[in-house]
């Protein structure tokens, strides 16, 4: 039975597409610079100094990176590396919009007595984070050649993910903490985020371990009723990670990123083992976890905020029964009460939005500052503000498009660990989007994600460009042409047994 | 700056962004269905084949090198190429050999691949199906010339220089 293999034959372009790739690129870089010179021109009044180093940083970086793909992945898919660079270079353009050593808008609303949230956003950072993550981008497509070597250590990647993983919820609260959430490493100057890529390690174990087991689950089990359970020894080892994952996020109060540990998880047995009872039973599950989650405290109170941000707004308290508002947390636990968390953020990104409309204030001449961690986080919404609906659009389009194009590479490949592996990420991708975006427009609950490629955030960034190399790696594979039969025997052949 | 100049740039702006979700879309498109560009590209690399013969005529010279990497030429698992390090290859259906097949008319382990003082040698593992080298069934070890199909099932599998 091959049945992932035996997917109906998918055309597709077995041709270097070079001068797609590059038109795309250069016109992904002229946005990028377009967008820099509107910052400029509308905030300052002048054509910024940054606009030429940062503009040709990237443009530098971008070149690099597109020599690579044409020299070591010649057949790789002509949309994914300009689609990375556009998101990244439009992510710089507003970090640098924001960046408040370069801000005279915002030097001027602060000298005006206008509350600007936090400062923190820095283009030079962002621009070296780039340059590293294209880096990390170009070594892995130079070293691995082969998805399949990763398929050799998967126990070993997985083990190493585990660790990196766990390792924030076991160190003191003054390396890992930060913002309620345990989830960081910090040494010296830098920090960062080891779940972004325990979850790229975690995609490979799932997929070495499906790709071996992937029959015997769908197959061999115990049937009831109409769900075909696998046996123990099959399933158990994928659900003992997936039991420590959460273990470990619930511990470290990370629960975004537990919510794509289980997305992953759900989708990869799915398709796997192409039954749909697989996704039935993840929509119960998640049903469950909705029923359970309210009871602890960190979610109960995103969840209050959620439903009704205007009560919490700067914070609410709540003092026998009654929901007490703009309360500051000394001052509610002094007069005896229960406070619960500070909508403030997600309602200013409500109104950056609102501000925004269809057309957005134009990119430059909104005020998206006001929202804290406007350039991270929030970023999604100083978009919605600049650009409105219309560039938001776009951006959401992108990412699809992204999406899209690793699923195609996942259905091309004929490796069904990469089939597996590219699946896995791009939906990982499209979960973390949606988890991001839909947080901070008040479709679900709040959780802290970083938006792929835009937000502000060196480990986010470095593994993004990781997972890109990755899917043109199995593009590039999936779309080379099979080699020509030196010597043609024709359709029948003679078989002389001796 | 005037305040409509700055609404023209905003406007443009956003433009090019869609002009920039277009242009990423024309090339899905031609993807998916081919362009006219993507048809002539193909045309004259079918029309160059019958031009291969010069290169076939040089096996002679080709059979005494030393083969440094093997490819699946026809199959479920076509277009995978792999190195030859060396060490000795399986080959078959099951996804613990060391170039699984995905190839239903061959056996769990079908054959092996192995070298010996440089040259490499192709054994049939006792499947059901058999091996044929070139046109001959493989009963005992045979040396394997370069350029000459291992065939598997309904996979044909090359050694390349």
């Amino acid at each position: 039975m091959t049945s992932v293999a035996a997917e109906p034959e998918v055309q597709i372009a077995t041709r270097p597409r070079r001068s797609a790739q590059l038109s795309l690129l250069i016109f992904a870089m002229v946005i990028t610079i377009a967008g820099f010179a509107q910052v400029g021109l509308a905030r300052d009044g002048s054509l910024p100094a940054g606009m030429y180093g940062y503009g040709i940083g990237l443009g530098i970086l971008a070149a690099g990176a597109y020599f690579v793909v044409v020299r070591f992945a010649p057949y790789a898919d002509p949309l994914l590396l300009p689609l990375s660079v556009f998101l990244n270079g439009i992510g710089l353009a507003m970090i640098y919009r924001l960046d408040l050593k370069t801000s005279l808008d915002q030097k001027k609303a602060i000298a005006e007595g206008k509350k600007i949230s936090y400062i923190g956003p820095s283009t030079t950072n962002q621009l070296m984070w780039t340059a590293l993550g294209i880096i990390f981008f170009a070594v892995t497509l130079l070293v691995l050649k082969e998805i399949k070597v990763l398929q050799r250590y998967m126990y070993t990647i997985g083990a190493v993910g585990l660790f990196f993983l766990a390792l924030p919820g076991f160190l003191p609260s003054s390396i890992s903490g930060a913002l309620g959430a345990k989830i960081w490493i910090r040494i010296g100057g830098f920090s960062i985020q080891p779940s972004e890529f325990s979850k790229l390690a975690l995609v490979a174990f799932f997929a070495g371990y499906l790709v071996n087991k992937r029959q015997t689950l769908s197959i061999v089990g115990k049937k009831i009723g109409p769900v075909n359970l696998p046996r123990g020894r099959d399933l158990g080892p994928i659900l003992v990670i997936f039991v420590i994952c959460l273990g470990v996020l619930a511990l470290e109060n990370d629960f975004g990123t537990a919510i794509l540990f289980f997305g992953l998880f759900v989708s990869m047995l799915y398709v796997a083992t192409e039954r749909f009872i697989w996704v039935v039973i993840g929509a119960l599950l998640l049903a469950c976890a909705c029923l359970v989650a309210p009871m602890i405290p960190h979610v109960a109170q995103r969840i209050d905020a959620w439903m009704d941000p205007r009560a919490y707004f700067d914070g609410g308290c709540q003092i026998a029964g009654k929901i007490v508002n703009q309360t500051h947390y000394d001052v509610c636990v002094a007069k005896g009460g229960h406070y619960i968390t500070d909508s403030s953020q997600l309602m200013f990104g409500l109104f950056s939005m609102g501000q925004g409309g269809v057309l957005g204030t134009g990119l430059g001449q909104g005020e998206p500052w006001r929202t804290p961690l406007s350039y991270s986080d929030f970023i999604f919404t100083s978009f919605g503000e600049e650009l409105g609906l219309t560039g938001v659009m776009v951006i959401l389009i992108v990412y699809a498009l992204i999406v899209q194009r690793g699923m195609k590479a996942a259905l091309a490949t004929k490796d069904n660990f990469a089939k597996l592996f590219a699946g896995g990420v791009s939906f990982v991708f499209a979960l973390q989007v949606f988890v991001i975006v839909g947080g901070v427009t008040k479709l679900i609950p709040l959780t802290g994600l970083t938006t792929p490629f835009l937000a502000q955030g060196g480990s986010s960034l470095l593994a993004n460009w990781i997972l890109i190399a990755i899917l043109i790696r199995i593009s590039d594979g999936a779309r080379r042409p099979a080699p020509q039969p030196i010597q043609d025997e024709g359709m029948t052949q003679v078989v002389s047994t001796q | 700056m005037n305040q409509i100049t700055l609404t023209l740039m905003k406007v443009a702006f956003l433009a090019v962004l869609w002009l920039f979700v277009i242009a990423a879309a024309g090339v899905i498109r031609a993807d998916l269905w081919g362009s006219k560009a993507a048809a002539k590209a193909a045309r004259p690399r079918k029309a160059a084949q019958p031009a291969r013969p010069p290169r076939s005529a040089a096996p002679p010279r080709a059979r005494r090198a030393e083969p440094t990497k093997l490819v699946i030429t026809e199959g479920a698992r076509a277009g995978t190429t792999m190195d030859l390090a060396g060490t000795e290859i399986t080959m078959g259906r099951a996804n613990d050999v060391t170039l699984p097949l995905g190839d239903d008319y061959s056996s769990g382990r079908h054959a092996r691949l192995f070298s010996q003082n440089g040259q490499w040698f192709v054994e049939d593992l006792g499947s059901t199906n058999g091996t044929f080298l070139g046109r001959a069934k493989v009963s005992r070890p045979e040396p394997v010339p370069v350029g000459v199909p291992i065939r598997i099932g309904k996979t044909v599998i090359e050694l390349r220089k």
